[in-house]
Order: structure tokens, then sequence, then C-alpha cells
């Protein structure tokens, strides 16, 4: 049998377990006929091109998940930030681990979707959000909607601006057979309110695991999101991201994605723009090496006029490994004085890595500025001639230039501790140890 | 300290220095002037090891010690420095931490251990404070964004941090307002001593105003046409080059 097969077979094993008179119900129902009939995409779909799914669903995954998973504080504190205050969701093999995590329901919810799926209170919440912004035609989505059950959910009301960021974070034991994963994470960010969200998804043993996220972020009027992803996996474990933000009006998010480790990670990241005068930010450093494979694929879809979106990705690309970046910038024909931005920097450090890059832009405004650029590269030759006087031997310098062009990135991250972890990330990455200020 | 004998240079095939000669001793300043395109800053980058010229003919001996093969990096851990005339930016990398980088590095080379963060931090202070330089700049990333006069400002406080025997300033002057210009020239000044060297590259007479000449060479077309004292330079200042042109 065919995992796609066993997917759609658990579906019933799965309904076991979950509330069937619970609104969303209809809507896995759905998402499961839609993917039964598009199945997984190949690389004749023109947006996996340069990414292949084969290997990854060629595998057998363990679908139900570990519900006793062994697991204590010290095994994962070193993937999480601990120096600031934080509010934490924590995730063992898929499972809500409450003892790890420190949520709350004071003034705001930061908590799970099971508790939210099942507590009246939010009935009306669910059904105006849930499943909203995310499009029939993507199966893996789909994939996910199908099998909703658990992950983040975060509702910040009018005006509240939590000083703490929340940290999401999902672990893969590895024990026993690999894991099939797929959180569903909803974030609801209401008039004038604020958040910071860093996600991370961590593999503790090596098991070739595959993740397939999904994270809903709906951005009212006038709110501002900070989202940070960072994904830097065992060489073993694999990622497929989907992220669906809705803005209204006078809103603006950013997201910053790191991406450091893990075998195949696919980051499919789309903004849709429902009012005037938005910000979209996406910001994205990679840094591989070994046979990985990171594709970040983006979409900004303006949609009303006077909005801004900025793009800004990175690679730096060593032995055999493998970006590609494919960022569509859509602008509809009403979206006048859209000012859209989309720039890829790439450094290929081997001869055996390798970029492919795309920029999509499909423009229907005849009122509108955008840019893109795209450089696939070696290190600037005055720049390293200029460290070398100065007494920096060629492999140190080549190190430096890197580091400086990786951590120009963080110029935008505005948690501290954050920044520093990786700032570290980076110069260990690379191999340089700076951190010297004043 | 630094002799140039019949240095031939070319890059991408076209000759630009064709026998240059040139002495310079312990605790001497000399000064090149020259008309555009005359060679000064190809000198400049020769003398630093840059790689793109090539050295046809000639040697460049270092305290004594031939160092034509050497790479630029290597040339700076002898102790030779050169101020840029274009300084690259660096995004990403702090004054700071560059400055750390390249000063462990020819510690390095010496067989020296690191300097402690401390000590760092004071020459960094005192450095910074000679050129009058505020430490929100020093963790500004390297060059980027900085006004032509912070790049030579920042240029001039790099070569206090590196304390090298032999400093070529390729038109330092260029850009700087003349307070700027006095502060960088003040800086150059309280580094010079009996036992290092400093190679002024310049198109005015005005920076030896404050960095005094013991001697002036003028380059055209690849080679040394004049040397005199630094009068030479108010000559020239007056009455341009084509009294050379003449000459020749």
């Amino acid at each position: 049998m065919s995992f796609q097969d066993k997917l759609l077979d658990s579906f019933i094993a799965f309904e076991q377990e979950i509330d069937l008179q619970s609104p969303i119900h209809v809507y896995r129902k759905n998402a499961l006929k839609r993917f039964e009939n598009k199945g997984f995409p190949t690389k004749k779909d023109e947006q996996w091109k340069y990414t292949s799914l084969k290997s990854i669903i060629q595998r057998d995954y363990n679908l139900s998940v570990n519900r006793n998973p062994n697991i204590e504080l010290k095994d994962i504190k070193k993937y999480s930030i601990n120096d600031i205050d934080s509010f934490k969701i924590v995730f063992v093999d898929g499972v809500f681990n409450p003892f790890l995590s420190n949520t709350t329901h004071d003034g705001m919810d930061i908590c799970v979707l099971s508790a939210a799926l099942s507590k009246s209170k939010y009935k009306k919440t669910i059904s105006k959000y849930f499943n909203k912004i995310v499009p029939d035609d993507e199966s893996l989505a789909s994939l996910n909607t199908s099998y909703t059950q658990e992950g983040a959910y975060i509702y910040i009301p009018k005006s509240v601006l939590p000083e703490d960021p929340v940290q999401i974070l999902h672990f893969s034991t590895g024990k026993n057979k690999p894991l099939w994963l797929q959180p569903r994470n909803i974030i609801i960010v209401e008039e004038n309110a604020r958040v910071e969200i860093i996600e991370r998804h961590q593999s503790l043993k090596s098991h070739t695991g595959l993740t397939n996220s999904l994270t809903e972020i709906y951005a009212e009027k006038n709110s501002f999101i900070d989202y940070y992803k960072i994904q830097n996996d065992l060489e073993s474990s694999n990622l497929i991201d989907n992220t669906f933000i809705d803005q209204k009006r006078d809103s603006n998010v950013r997201v910053h994605t790191f991406s450091f480790g893990g075998k195949l990670t696919r980051n499919n990241l789309n903004f849709y723009h429902k009012g005037e005068n938005i910000q979209s930010t996406l910001k994205g450093l990679t840094i591989l090496e070994g046979d990985q494979h990171v594709d970040h694929n983006t979409l900004v879809n303006h949609a009303q006029p006077n909005c801004e979106s900025h793009q800004d990705y990175k690679g730096i690309f060593s032995e055999r490994s493998v970006g590609v970046f494919n960022g569509k910038i859509l602008v509809d024909q009403i979206a006048q004085k859209t000012n859209a931005f989309q720039q890829n920097n790439n450094i290929l450090i081997d001869n055996k890595a390798k970029v492919n890059s795309k920029p999509q832009l499909e423009i229907f405004a005849d009122d509108v500025k955008c840019s893109h650029g795209c450089t696939i590269g070696q290190l600037n030759k005055e720049a390293l001639f200029y460290l070398k006087s100065r007494g920096i031997p060629e492999k140190e310098a080549i190190a430096l230039l890197t580091y400086g062009f990786a951590n120009n990135v963080l110029k935008s991250v505005n948690i501290p501790s954050l920044k520093k972890r990786i700032n570290s990330l980076i110069s260990k990455k690379l191999g340089v140890s700076l951190g010297f200020d004043l | 300290m630094l002799e140039i004998d019949n240095l031939h240079c070319k890059i991408d095939d076209k000759s630009i220095l064709k026998g240059i000669n040139l002495k310079i001793k312990k605790g001497e300043i000399h000064a090149i002037m020259g008309p555009n395109g005359s060679g000064k800053s190809t000198l400049a980058n020769v003398i630093s090891g840059h790689e793109d010229y090539q050295v046809t003919k000639g040697s460049i001996y270092f305290d004594d010690k031939e160092i034509n093969d050497l790479s630029a990096d290597e040339r700076a851990h002898e102790g030779v420095f050169m101020s840029f005339q274009y300084p690259v930016e660096i995004p990403g990398v702090t004054v700071t931490n560059f400055i750390k980088t390249a000063i462990n590095e020819t510690r390095k080379s010496k067989g020296l251990d690191d300097m402690s963060s401390s000590e760092m931090l004071k020459k960094i202070r005192e450095k910074a404070n000679l050129l009058d330089m505020d430490s929100n700049f020093l963790s500004r990333s390297l060059n980027e964004g900085f006004s032509g006069g912070e790049k030579k400002r920042n240029e001039i406080f790099q070569m206090a941090m590196m304390e090298p025997k032999l400093a070529v300033l390729d038109e330092t002057d260029s850009g700087l307002d003349i307070d700027a210009l006095k502060i960088v020239a003040n800086g150059v000044m309280k580094c010079s001593n009996d036992e290092n060297a400093v190679l002024v590259i310049t198109h005015y007479q005005r920076l030896l105003d404050y960095i005094v000449p013991d001697k002036v060479h003028v380059i055209m077309d690849g080679k040394v046409v004049k040397s005199g004292n630094k009068d030479l330079a108010k000559k020239i200042e007056v009455v341009g080059y084509d009294w050379l042109k003449k000459s020749k």
C-alpha cells in the first residue's frame, strides 16, 4: 500500500479519536477528498519543479502518536530560549505537554487548538477563522486540514500588547518508527494588538520523520506580528511548512525564516492583503551543507491599493546542498500604488552546491513599483583584498565575509536574546568566533 | 625600510608602472604626487599586494626582504598597511569585530596568543579617542553607510590599532573637510615615530601642511620624474605638472 493510500485509509481510525460533531469536521472530510483527488505534488507541478517529495513519501510513517513520550525539561531545554520570560506551547510527538509549557488564558489565549475546538466559548472564533485563508488547491494544506487535531492556538484580543514572546516548540522523539506529524496552528491578532512568535520543529533522535505543518495567521486592523521560524533540525528530518497570512488594513506582519538544518525543508509562505496600507516583510537566511535541501516558495498577493511588501532571502550553500527560491508577487488590477520589493542573494561555497532562483511577477495594475533581483555568486573580490590587507588570511577572510553577509539579516530581529542565539548559530555554522561587542 | 627597485607592473595587459625607484627609511615621511592616471594608486596597491596587479619587472624590498611573492595578508603581518582611497563596505561585520580579527590574526602569524578582551577594549577606546570617534560608530557595520569622512577616519583608526611599520595613505585627504582633515592628519602624526614610516599619496598640498614630508616625489606615466623636499609640493600647487612634462 502506498503511503498516500495509508493516509486515506487511516482516516476512519482517526475519526474514532475525534469529536465528529465539531463544526470543523466537515472541513476535514472535504479536505481529505481534495487530497484524494490531487495526491502529493510532483515535479510536474510548476511550484514543485525543483523539489521532489518522491523519496520522502515512499517511506512508511507512524500516523498514531506516542501518548507517553518519556521526556524531561533537560532533553529539550537547549532548543528553547530561556533567558527571557516567554509563553511556551510545547508538543512532543504531536501531543501537547502541559508540564513543559507555559500557557495562559489571562486576558488572551495562548493555548492549544484541541482546547479551542472542544470548548463552546471558542466556537464563534473558530468558525469565523478556521481554514478561511487556506486555498483549496494546495494538496499538502488539504492533507493537513483533513487530519486537524492539535497545534497552537493564539488569540490576542483588541489592543492587547503582550510583553513576552510566544515559543511554539514541536518535538519529535524519534522513538520506534519515524513519525508523520501534522500540527495545525491558528493565530488571531485583533485590532491594535501585537504578538511575537518563535516557532521551532526539532527531532531528538535521527529517525527520518516528516512534519507537514500548517499555520493560519489573521492580522486584524492595525495589528503587528513578528514571526520567527527556526529550522535547525537534525540532518534526517523533513519539514513542510505551510503558512497562510491574512492581513487587514494598516497591519504589519514580518516573518523571518532561519533555515540551518534538516534534510528537506519546504516553506510555503503566503501573504494575502485584505485592506489598504499593509506592510508585509519576508526575510530568510539559509545556511546549508551536506545534502540538505531547502525550498522557499513565497507568495504575496497585493489585492488592495497602497500596500508594501519586502522580501529578502539570503543563502549560503556548501558541499552538495541545494537551495530553491521561488518568489511570486501577484498584484491585482485594483492594487494601485503597490510597492513590492524582492531580493534573493546566494553564495555558493563549493562547486557542487546548487541554487535555483525564480522570481515570478504577475502585475495587473499599472501604477506600481515592483522590483526584484537575484544574485548567485562568490564573494566580492575587493572586499576580500580589503580584509587580507589587514592581515586576515584568505580562509578567515572568506569566513568573515560570509558571516557578514548572513548576519546582516539579523538587523531586523527585535528580540535581543533570539538575535544572540541566531548569531551564535551562524558563527558556529560558518566557523568564525566573534561576538565581541562594545 | 621600503626599497622599490625598477618596478614595472601591469593590469589586464596594460602597463602602468614603468620603472619606479623609491627608498624610504625608518622615521621618514614621503609624499607622492602626480596627475590623474599617473600610477599613484597602483603603486599603493602593488606595495600592499593586490593580486590584480602583476609585477613584470623589478622588486619591492621591505626590511631588506623581497616581498614580491607575499600575499596581502602576509605583507600586513610584516607591517605594511594601506589606507584605502575607497574603503570597502562590509555589511554585517562590525568595526570592532573586524579590527579584533585583524589584530589577532596578525598576532597569530607571529606565534602570539590572542589579545585579551580587556586589553583590546582599552586599545580600541584609546585609538577611537585619538580620532574623535564615538563608541556607537564602532559597533556599526564596517564602512556601511559611513560618510566619506567617517570612512577615512576609520582607516586611520585601523592604522592606529595595527601599528604598522609602513603606512601607505592613498588619497586619505580626498572627500574630507578641513576639520576632518586636521583630525585625520593629527592621528597620523601621533602614530608616526622614529621606528615607522609613512608614504602619503595625494593630489593636494594642503594635507602636507599637517603631515609634513621629508621628501616629495612626482610620478608621471609610471615613473618618478622629480624628487625634492616639501617645497616641491608647494610649487606644484601653484604651477601644476606641465613644467615637469616639458623637462622630461
